[in-house]
Order: structure tokens, then sequence, then C-alpha cells
């Protein structure tokens, strides 16, 4: 809500100075609350989920501060699993899933694509209030019996348990819809909106990363929508299809819930490849390498993706069989994964890097989910995970991937922060933050790494001796890591009060969101923009009189 | 300019260049959406076929508490629903809204006939205590009030279940039969559960589908359709459709097993 409030207030004294802009259009929050511009609805997206992630991280806080010294007993152990569920469910629903999809996605696809909005606007709001919604629920859950699960609701126990699963349950049912909706939106939008001289392989690689996305939201997630509907009936009427003491399967449960949660981890990467892309060549100012190749990598990622889900499922009780099949289709998602990885540094070859804000924050991402992917593969080996299965092993490698992903959107909120709120954030202050956001990620999560392979069991409460180095350790990366992303609020909101105006292409971008001003007019573009290669930066040129870049087709 | 252009035209909104592409981001995005549908009760069918998998005497013993004809009219009725409603989505297409009025009307009374069948069934089911999950009568009291052979028994009275069934049919089965019988009638309520999840949930869709006909109905009143504006009828026809193939399937799964 802070954003409303900062534009509309913000905006009001230089409102003669100004040229209209989506911002300034229209005033009251019932401009906001009842728009139908995709940009708007972001930037609603953005305000929900800010508030999601500061709470997720003060319970993540309270988790690595009651393991500095568990003898202290900050925490009962009751409260310390509703912490690390409610971090968990928080994160992963309210802001990872939700957050380059819907943020950015809905900001940036129309305009990449020279278009007035998405295809279906109504349905586009329709979907932030189911999201609002479920919000509230969450929130609501924290102070009705809390949930002390694990994010993962694992049956029998989420069928029985005194926590409130029920109310959790129906809040991811509602959010489930609408990211099936979202991605529904930017598939049809991708697909049948593309301007004039847009081929499928003339589009920002953005625009792939989005579509694939959305191919994941809708295999996936009406499944886990089938799934917690079950649980839910489990817990009223104790069906007995997931409680064994009903006669139901518990494994079934798990089968279902990965089916659809493990896609949801390249619901949570695909975008934050898609972002990476864009980032890469922009501030190197070199066409992307290997742009078929990427462009098919993610697809090919969504369609692995729905088939990998046994990995979760190795010490469940499966057959032998299943498992070797499931860890050498795991090995297989590598593959696209890291021809990206190799695209991108390619791209870096010989281009003209800028350590901007960024570009740092891809750079960490680099290597924060090089490592995360690399010790994915650990994992999918039958062997070692047994050995590594539910330890802190685990933890910090999908943190590894997952904070890389939050550290992609972070660069992207950077990225087209001028172009979403017409002002620049302090290039200084960005650095330093991406600086600490990368050092305090590292040192929290490098040190689980290790005590993961001794033998540290995740979720446990208390731990000997011999694991408090490493424990210590990781929680002051955590304070750091905290900072880091406390600087990063700091700065984008005071880029709106206090930052210099933006140029329309403060970046020498070649994609067309670049071509209309800062911020955009409410309708996108006067016109519709030709479009041509997304990435030839030779058309971008940079007048030294205006000390700005120029984009080919100015509005 | 298109977008001084769209202003005149209230049937194309003002972010579509022509009515061609919002036509066909429409169709697209409803294709998507039912690809969600069939996934969504794909989650069902799977959990259905796992148990039926695992134990099918349980659902050999089920199916005979259901009626395969009023199952079976049912079927028809909703094949029959299906016909029309292509014919209002024809008529729509021919901008010829009177036609449409009608084959709604139709549609309209096929999904309500539907639904009064279902009412019969439930309430059959209810009366016989044949509920999902705990719900489920496993005391037998309803036992008295019908004369069926052999209700359903739960592993809590295993002993009760042996005993009823002998008194059902003494002498026509073999040990063996006997003992996949009593397997069978074990975990009914799971049996019910399905049943009740999958109609249900299908169920809802054809109210869904009622109100949207009656939306339709009230738009075609106003002879809101023409040749170029059509979409409301065909998008919804694609949605009956599937909530008709969907029970297609549901009716030989659950009525007709042996």
């Amino acid at each position: 809500m802070e954003i409303n409030a900062d534009s509309s207030a913000g905006v009001a004294p230089t409102h003669q100075a100004e040229p209209l802009n989506y911002l300034n259009h229209k005033k009251g929050i019932a401009s906001w609350l009842f728009t139908v511009d995709h940009k708007r609805i972001g930037l609603m997206y953005l305000a929900l989920i800010g508030v999601a992630l500061f709470l997720g991280g003060v319970f993540a806080l309270a988790v690595r501060t009651h393991l500095l010294r568990p003898s202290d007993k900050m925490l009962t152990p009751e409260q310390y699993a509703q912490m690390f569920t409610l971090h968990g469910v928080i994160m992963i629903f309210l802001v990872i899933i939700p957050g380059i999809p819907a943020v950015l996605g809905n900001f940036v696809v129309p305009l990449m694509l020279g278009a007035k909005d998405v295809a279906f606007p109504k349905l586009n709001l329709f979907s932030w209030y189911l999201f609002a919604t479920g919000v509230v629920m969450a929130l609501v859950t924290l102070f009705t019996g809390g949930l002390d699960t694990g994010w993962t609701l694992y049956t029998p126990y989420s069928s029985t348990s005194f926590s409130n699963v029920s109310l959790v349950g129906t809040a991811a049912f509602i959010m489930g819809f609408s990211s099936i909706l979202t991605g529904l939106n930017m598939m049809v939008t991708i697909q049948t909106m593309r301007p004039k001289g847009m081929t499928i392989f003339r589009m920002p690689l953005f625009l792939w990363a989005a579509y694939a996305t959305g191919i994941i939201q809708i295999i996936g997630t009406p499944v886990l929508a089938i799934t917690l509907l079950l649980l839910l009936m489990e817990r009223f009427f104790r069906v007995g299809i997931f409680d064994p003491a009903m006669g139901g399967d518990a494994v079934l449960f798990q089968h279902f819930f990965w089916f659809y949660s493990h896609p949801a981890v390249y619901i949570m990467v695909v975008p934050a490849f898609g972002v990476m892309s864009e980032l890469i060549t922009v501030h190197t100012r070199k066409t992307i390498f290997g742009y078929k190749a990427i462009a098919y990598s993610s697809v090919a990622i969504a369609i692995l993706s729905v088939i990998v889900w046994g990995h979760h499922l190795f010490v469940s009780g499966q057959t032998m069989r299943t498992s070797v099949i499931f860890s050498i289709i795991t090995f297989a998602v590598a593959v696209p994964s890291a021809i990206k990885v190799f695209n991108w540094m390619a791209t870096l070859y010989k281009g003209s890097i800028a350590l901007t804000t960024p570009m740092l924050f891809a750079l960490s991402f680099l290597f924060t989910f090089g490592i995360g992917g690399l010790t994915g593969l650990f994992c999918g080996a039958l062997a070692i995970d047994v050995h590594v299965h539910d330890t802190y092993f685990v933890v910090a490698h999908f943190h590894y991937t997952m904070i890389g992903v939050v550290m992609v959107m972070l660069g992207g909120f950077y990225h087209w922060w001028p172009k979403i709120t017409g002002k620049m954030y302090h290039e200084r202050l960005g650095q330093l933050s991406a600086v600490l956001v990368f050092i305090g990620m590292q040192m929290t999560f490098l040190p689980q790494f290790i005590m993961g392979s001794l033998g540290m069991p995740r979720r446990y409460y208390w731990y000997p001796d011999e694991f408090s180095m490493h424990h210590h350790i990781s929680t002051g990366g955590s304070y750091i890591l905290a900072a880091g992303f406390a600087l990063v609020a700091f700065n984008l909101i005071w880029a709106i009060f206090n930052g210099k105006k933006a140029p329309a292409n403060p970046w020498g971008g070649a994609t067309m969101e670049w071509y209309t001003q800062s911020p955009p007019l409410p309708h996108n573009f006067d016109s519709a923009p030709e479009a041509g290669d997304p990435y030839d930066y030779t058309k971008v040129h940079w007048d030294n009189e205006k000390k700005e870049f120029i984009s080919p087709y100015v509005q | 300019m298109s977008d001084s252009h769209a202003h005149h035209d209230p049937h194309l909104a003002h972010h579509f260049d022509s009515h061609k592409q919002q036509f066909t981001a429409q169709k697209l995005g409803m294709w998507l959406f039912l690809a969600t549908e069939v996934l969504m009760f794909g989650g069902l069918f799977v959990a259905y076929s796992v148990f039926r998998y695992n134990h099918p005497q349980m659902f050999h013993e089920g199916h005979k508490h259901l009626n395969w004809i009023l199952g079976a009219t049912n079927t028809v009725i909703l094949l029959f629903s299906s016909f029309t409603m292509a014919m209002a989505v024809r008529c729509a297409q021919l901008g010829n809204n009177k036609a449409v009025i009608r084959f709604l009307a139709v549609t309209f009374a096929c999904a309500l006939g539907f639904m009064c069948i279902k009412y019969v069934e439930y309430s059959e089911k209810i009366a016989h205590g044949h509920l999902l999950g705990n719900l489920y009568d496993f005391e037998h009291k309803s036992e008295g009030a019908e004369g069926e052979g052999h209700s359903a028994v739960t592993h809590e009275s295993t002993e009760d279940a042996s005993r009823k069934s002998t008194e059902s049919k003494p002498e026509a089965e073999t040990q063996e039969e006997a003992a996949a019988r009593i397997e069978g009638e074990k975990n009914q309520h799971v049996f019910f559960s399905l049943y009740f999840m999958m109609t249900g949930l299908h169920g809802i869709h054809v109210l869904v589908g009622m109100a949207i006909m009656i939306w339709l109905f009230l738009r075609a009143r106003k002879n809101e359709f023409t040749p170029t504006h059509f979409a409301a009828v065909d998008l919804s026809g694609l949605y009956w459709h599937i909530v008709d193939i969907v029970w297609i399937f549901l009716f030989p799964l659950f009525y007709l097993i042996s």
C-alpha cells in the first residue's frame, strides 16, 4: 500500500510540470482498487508481496536467532515449528511464486509487446483480489492457531493437526487460482498480442520465460487445487483418501503434492531466468549469446519439470525402478539449466560489463544458482540422497536456488524501477545492497551444506555442540542478509521521493518497454511500435548533449 | 489511431486491434482454462485409479449400491444437452437470438433434469447411510429402514461383517468369494468418498453452467449476439461440453463396474 500512497502523494505537487502518465492520470485509492491497468495491478501485487516478504523474513530471523543458542529457549518447540512452517509457506506461496510473474510479468510483458494491456484486464484485477484474499487468510492464520506441519503439509499429520491447516489450505487454494489465471493471461497475451514484426524468435527472452511459466502454472496448479481440496475434505469428513487410519494412502498425498510443488520450483525459477537474460544483455550492451538455445531450454524445463516429482519420494517407499527413472529425468533437467548458464557466461565474454546494481544481482545469481543447481544433482542421486535427505544439506540446496531467484527479482526491480516510478535509485547504495545480500546469503547457507553433510537434520529445535560453530556463522549471515534486504527496500522507496528523474531509456535497452516514456503513458504507447531484434544495441544511440540513450523509435 | 476507432465499437475492447485478435485471445484463454479443469478432475481420477487398482473389490461392492438406470438416464440427458448447446452456438453465429433463447432453454431444462435425478440419487444414498468419510453409517443404523442385502462394513467391525454377509448369501459363494467380498465391504466409506467428491465437483460445475446459461439467456433477449460477436455463447458451449465429457467418464467408472 505504501507504493499507492507514495505515487499519488509524491506526484501531486509537480503535476503541472510532469507529463501525463499512468501514476498521475487518476488519483485516489479507488482509482487503484478498481483499476484494470496492468501496470497499476503489478504495483498492487508488489505492495502485498513486500508485506509478505517482511513477515517471512521476520519468521526466518526468529528461527535463526533461536538456533544461535537453543538452550536459551527463546521459542518453545511449538512456536519453533510454527515459525519455520510459516516462513516456508509465506516465502513460497506469497513471495517467490507470485514475485516475478505477477509483479514484473504484469508490468513488463505488455510493454515489451508494445500492447496496451494484457489480454484479459478484468481477469487480471480479479486475480489480484484472489491473491489479496489468500494473503489476508494467511495472515489471519497467524492469530488463529498458526500452522505447524512444515510447508509440505504432509498427511497424516496435516489431516489431524490442531493448528489451522484448513485456513492455510483454503488460502493456498485461492492463491492457486490467482496463479493459474495470471499464467493464463500471460500466455494468451504473448500468443495473440504480439506487434507487427515480432515473430516468436524476435520475442525478448523474458517473454519466452513468462510463456513457459504459464505452461507450468496451468499444468501444475490445478493438481495442487484438487490436492488441497482433498486435504480439506480429509480434515472435515475424514474421507479416507490420504489418512491411513481411515483406509487412505499417505504417500499418495506426497505424489500429489510434489506433482505441483516440484514444477512450482520452476514457476519460481523460469521467470528469473527470463529476467536474467534481459539484465545480462542490457548491462553488457552485447547481444544475447545463443538466443534459440535459451528460448528452447525454457520450454524444455517447463516440460521436464512436471515429470520429476518422484525425486522427493526416494525414501518414502517408492519402488527402486520408479526411483531410478525419476533420478535419471532429474539429471536431465540439469541440461537445459546448464545451457542457460553457459549462454549467459558466453554473453558476458568480451561484453562491456557495467557493474550496475542489476548486473551485480545478476552475477550473484550466476554464482549462487550454479551452486544451488549442482547440489541439486547430489540430492537427485539415489545413494547420496538417502544420506542427505531431510538434512540441512537439502535446506541449503533449495535456499541457494530460491534466494538466487530473489536476487534476480531484486535485480529486476532495480532494473525496471526507473520505468515503474520514473525515478532513479541511488546507485552506490544499490551496489552496497547487492554486496550485502550476496555475502549474507553465502554466509548463511554455506555452513548449512557442511552441517547437513555431517548429518544435522532439518527442522530440529536443538543441536549437539559440535554444530554450534556452523549454526553461529549461519545466524550471523542471516542478519547480514536481512540488512541487505532492508537496504534494497530503503533504496527503492527513497528513489520514489528523492530519486533523480529517470530518462525513458536509462540503460540503453533495445526492448520495447524502453521506447515509451518513464513512467509510461496510461495506455503505454500512442501508436503500436514495430518490433525488431530485441538485442540489437547498435540501434540505440548515446546522445552526448542530452546525456541519455535515444531509442530508435521514440514515442 | 486504433484507440479512437475502438470507442465506436462497444464489442471490441480498447486493447485489441481487431475482432479477430480479440476472438482468438478469448478462445485460447478458454481452452487453457479447460485444460486446467481437466487437470483438476485428473487428480481425482488418479486417486480413483490408485484405489481401484489396490482395492478392486471395494469398488465392485460399492457400485452395487448405485442405480445404473438413473445414471444412464442422466448420461442421455447430458448428451442431448450438449447437442442443444451446440445448436445454440450455431444460432448465435448466425445472429438468430430467438433460436439461441429456445436452445438455451432446452439445455437449461436438461441441466435441471440432471440435477433433479442427482438429487434423487443423493437422497437415496443419504437415507441408506452411504455417505462419505466419517459421515458413513458404520453402525448400520439405517439398515432396518430398507431391504438391502449386505450393507457395507468397516474394518472396525469385521466380525460383524462376516456375520452379516453369511446371513445374506449363505450357500451361493465359495469361501474365496466370501473373503473377497468381505475385503470389498471394508472401507466402503472410501468408495463413497470418491463417489461424492467426484460427482459432487461435477455437480458444482453443472450448477455453474446453469448460471452461465441464465446470463447468456438475458443477453440473447437483448439481441446482443451477432455473426461477429458470439464469443460468449461459443466459449460457454465449450465449457458445457467439458462438463458433459467428465460425466461420460464418471458414469462407467462408478455405475458400470463388474
